[in-house]
């Protein structure tokens, strides 16, 4: 059987010479995605924001929406949205925190329900007072916070701080490039969001510390290589695996985006668009370069050790550990 | 990195066949698994999402506790100093009772009387050396009594305890599955009932406070005329709870429902309406009795949460200890009346700040997108592999399947609950566990174009790969750390899968993966590597 082969073996791309390029795309993709944050701004789901969300199903065929709005538009309620969700027997109602505290919510859950009588069956009822909302709000953004703090010490502990402030550099750039794009899509951003984020901020740094490990291999063995051309080859050497396990992992995302059903939709959404897409090009472009600009590497030139061949991997002769019996 | 001992072999093969079997109880029906040994039970819970049900925060009014709390100490230096004879005016601002004294001189006097009101937080076994009350002479014979916040924080916390208890009881009683009720913080409780209908009747059942009264009706002017002026000191007025009447009701309070020890629904005799009949302990039943012995003819009131029941009149002493209410109930109102009764007063005023719920019907959808979704998604992970790296993509997608199995195991073994961001937790596991094989599989590539022999591509393939795949997880597995300590269900279920997910990969291709690789090196002895 002929396997396949993604990047071909004696892959040399020259990535670095794109930092030029990818520097100052990144910078005005990052400074876009800040102002779509502030205008139109995320649009936060009722974990953060309070107030109520039902998932009602037409017991009767497809739902009539123009009645249901009317309806629920009498109702005095405030800001009432109602929206096809799935199948089109299903709607789902959005009421805006009503004025009043908690007590308040639940009173708005029991009109609807009043209103809505019999002919629906509430699939799910949701009401977040504010005193919650505002909390799970804080949670959420100091949770991030530590991740990002946890994170940058541990590969302080296993890298040089030039490798673990680069990585927060790349990771920061993912994390604002995906708000960008869950403002410009308008996706809700609930407490699932927040997982989103962080399990982006786990993965793309999964990407990156790939091929840090190769990097920092190869600082130790090429001593005499330029950092841009050390770079280039270690990208190049575990260009192949990065590809691969992106496809594993967009397969796997692919699959739930589009048969998990609409309740985990926009996490899956957000997911792919960060691990898939930013993710990998930040490792590739950002996470890597960026450390000739941190000056990793300056301190080596001028070793008196001879150049080996900076070919595929490892010279065989050189890297036959000893056999370890564990 | 091929050469394993045998009693390692053993060992790994042994910890993975035993964590995969304890996902088994998994796949029986639960009567199945309920003969079986108690050790051999756990099995993984569904999240509220996945089966359908309600998921309430209460909190505990601390405004209400404090008032209340102040109510006490208030009447506590009242009786203080009636009891030492130094008359006094007092009044209440805030946390603070300040007390006027007619006398100064008296200050002296009074002065270590109102610290004897002063506790310890704590009790007196495990003292923090915080008081109750700060005392403050402010001269003139005025005196300042302030409860400190830690008194209030202690008093919350006991009625976050009380109130768990008599929700436990309450939820019992309304016949529900596996609730779980659970403390959240100082003051909130998490209260959790899987499968249920309609939250309505819960909810209603969570926020009742439940204080009953037995009172006298005050009948010196009509409830009108007191509306229109002012009611008399001792008398408030209140409504009623089905006719929204207004009535005139004595503060004193004669029996309280503490005093109850049953309650039952049932149906009046003659009329056949839905009552609930109750019993007073020996202490209440002689205060019932000496009450309605002197007030015959006269009307009192069952009292609810500051609602009147009912105001019937009494016609002739009640020296049983038992009576029915009787308040134009539904069989189900009279269902849950009993309900409180039995369960007592909450100690304070419960809010629920949040709610929810799921309905059975959107529970099974997701079982079935979620079921739907992992198939697709490892079917083509696993035809991926295949196509990429032939024979030792098997290897890798043999290791994937012992690890997600083992991911139920170990999921099992925690009674852990497992909610549809966590299936899509496990299979983002899939598509991420196979990385580990990908580096290891790259690096061998690597090693044998680099012109290593076969066995020795592979070892040093291993080597090289795992130190990264360490590294690699790491991070991961801290934000999913986070994750855990910052989600609240669903998403807590994901940091759960995810976290799992990431242990169960590091020791499969630890161990795993370089197993069935050695094994394969040894039997075929390869002159080249098929990948």
């Amino acid at each position: 059987m002929r396997l396949l082969r993604i990047v071909p073996d004696d892959t040399k791309f020259d990535f670095m010479r794109f930092r030029r390029v990818s520097f100052p795309i990144s910078a005005m993709l990052s400074i876009i995605a800040i102002f779509l944050y502030f205008h139109p701004g995320l649009n936060l789901g009722i974990d953060f924001r309070g107030g109520t969300l039902m998932e009602v199903q037409s017991k009767t065929g497809p739902a009539d929406l123009a009645a249901m709005r009317a309806t629920l538009g009498g109702l005095n309620l405030g800001d009432v949205q109602l929206q096809q969700f799935g199948a089109d027997t299903d709607v789902l109602i959005r009421i805006a925190q009503q004025p009043g505290g908690d007590e308040a919510q639940r009173a708005a859950v029991a009109k609807v329900r009043d209103a809505l009588g019999t002919n629906v069956e509430y699939r799910r009822v949701e009401v977040v007072g504010p005193r919650v909302s505002g909390e799970l709000l804080s949670y959420g953004t100091i949770g991030i916070m530590f991740a990002i703090g946890g994170i940058l010490l541990y590969l302080w502990f296993r890298f040089e701080w030039q490798f673990a402030l680069g990585a927060m550099i790349a990771n920061v750039h993912d994390l604002v490039l995906t708000v960008g794009f869950m403002s410009i899509t308008q996706i809700d951003f609930d407490l699932t969001s927040i997982a989103a984020l962080l399990t982006i901020l786990g993965y793309s740094l999964n990407d990156t510390v790939v091929i840090y490990d190769r990097i920092r291999e190869n600082l130790r063995r090429y001593k005499r290589l330029s950092m841009p051309d050390l770079l280039n080859s270690s990208i190049n050497s575990t260009l192949s695996r990065s590809i691969i396990t992106h496809v594993t992992v967009s397969l796997a995302l692919l699959s739930l985006l589009l048969f998990g059903g609409q309740a985990i939709h926009s996490f899956t959404a957000t997911m792919l668009f960060g691990v898939v897409l930013v993710g990998t090009y930040t490792s590739v472009f950002i996470a890597s370069p960026i450390l000739i600009y941190l000056g990793v590497g300056t301190t080596r030139m001028g070793a008196s050790e001879p150049e080996p061949e900076p070919v595929g991997a490892v010279p065989a002769r050189s890297a036959a550990g000893p056999r370890r019996t564990k | 990195m091929l050469f394993f001992s045998r009693w390692k072999v053993v060992a790994v093969l042994l910890t993975a066949f035993v964590v995969c079997l304890c996902a088994v109880p998994n796949f029986f029906p639960e009567k199945t698994v309920q003969a079986w040994p108690k050790w051999a039970q756990r099995h993984i819970v569904l999240g509220l999402d996945l089966q359908g049900g309600s998921h309430i925060l209460l909190q505990v009014d601390v405004a209400d506790v404090r008032r209340q709390k102040v109510e006490v100490l208030r009447d506590d230096v009242r009786r203080v100093l009636r009891e030492a004879r130094i008359a006094n005016t007092n009044s209440v601002r805030g946390n603070t009772i300040e007390v006027k004294l007619r006398e100064p001189n008296d200050t002296a006097q009074a002065l270590p009387k109102l610290r004897e009101l002063s506790q310890p937080i704590g009790g007196l076994l495990n003292t923090t050396g915080q008081r109750s009350v700060d005392i403050e002479d402010a001269g003139g014979g005025v005196i300042r009594l302030t409860l400190t916040d830690a008194a209030v924080l202690e008093r919350t916390r006991q009625a976050v305890e009380q109130s768990i208890q008599i929700i436990e009881h309450r939820v019992n009683d309304l016949g529900t599955v596996e609730p779980s009720i659970q403390r959240q913080g100082a003051d909130r409780i998490l209260v959790q009932v899987p499968g249920l209908q309609d939250p309505k009747r819960l909810i209603e059942i969570l926020g009742k406070t439940a204080r009953l009264d037995f009172r006298m009706v005050d009948q010196s002017m009509t409830p009108e005329q007191a509306l229109q002026t002012r009611p008399p000191p001792e008398s408030e007025i209140l409504y009623g709870q089905k006719d929204k009447q207004p009535y005139l009701i004595e503060k004193r309070v004669l029996v309280s429902g503490a005093d109850l020890t049953n309650a039952q629904p049932g149906f009046d005799q003659r009329t056949n309406e839905p009552i609930v009949s109750f019993r007073f302990n020996s202490n209440g039943a002689r205060r019932f009795a000496q009450v309605t012995t002197e007030n015959v003819g006269r009307p009192f009131a069952i009292v609810l949460d500051n609602e009147v029941i009912s105001a019937p009149v009494i016609r002739e002493p009640i020296t049983q200890g038992q009576g029915q209410i009787s308040g134009n109930f539904t069989v189900e109102q009279a269902t849950d009346l009993s309900i409180l009764l039995r369960a007592g007063a909450l100690p304070a005023k419960l809010t629920i700040v949040e709610e929810r719920t799921v309905g059975p019907g959107l529970g099974q959808d997701s079982i079935e997108k979620g079921k739907l979704a992992s198939y697709v998604g490892s079917a083509m992970v696993i035809v991926f592999m295949l196509a990429t790296y032939g024979l030792f993509g098997l290897f890798a997608n043999v290791a994937v399947a012992v690890n997600v199995a083992m991911i139920f195991g170990v999921l099992s073994l925690l009674g852990a609950t497992l909610t549809l961001p966590g299936i899509a937790g496990i299979v983002l596991t899939v598509g991420i566990a196979v990385d580990s094989n990908v580096l290891i599989y790259e690096r061998i590539r690597e090693e044998v174009r680099a012109g290593r022999t076969p066995i020795t591509a592979i070892d040093a393939g291993f080597t090289r790969a795992l130190a990264t795949i360490l590294d690699s997880n790491i991070t991961t597995f801290i934000a999913a750390i986070v994750l855990f300590f910052i989600g609240t269900g669903a998403v807590r279920g994901f940091a759960v899968t995810l976290g799992i997910g990431i242990v169960t990969t590091v020791f499969t291709a630890f161990t795993l993966t370089r197993l069935i690789v050695a094994w394969w090196v040894r039997q075929w002895r390869p002159q080249r590597v098929p990948i």
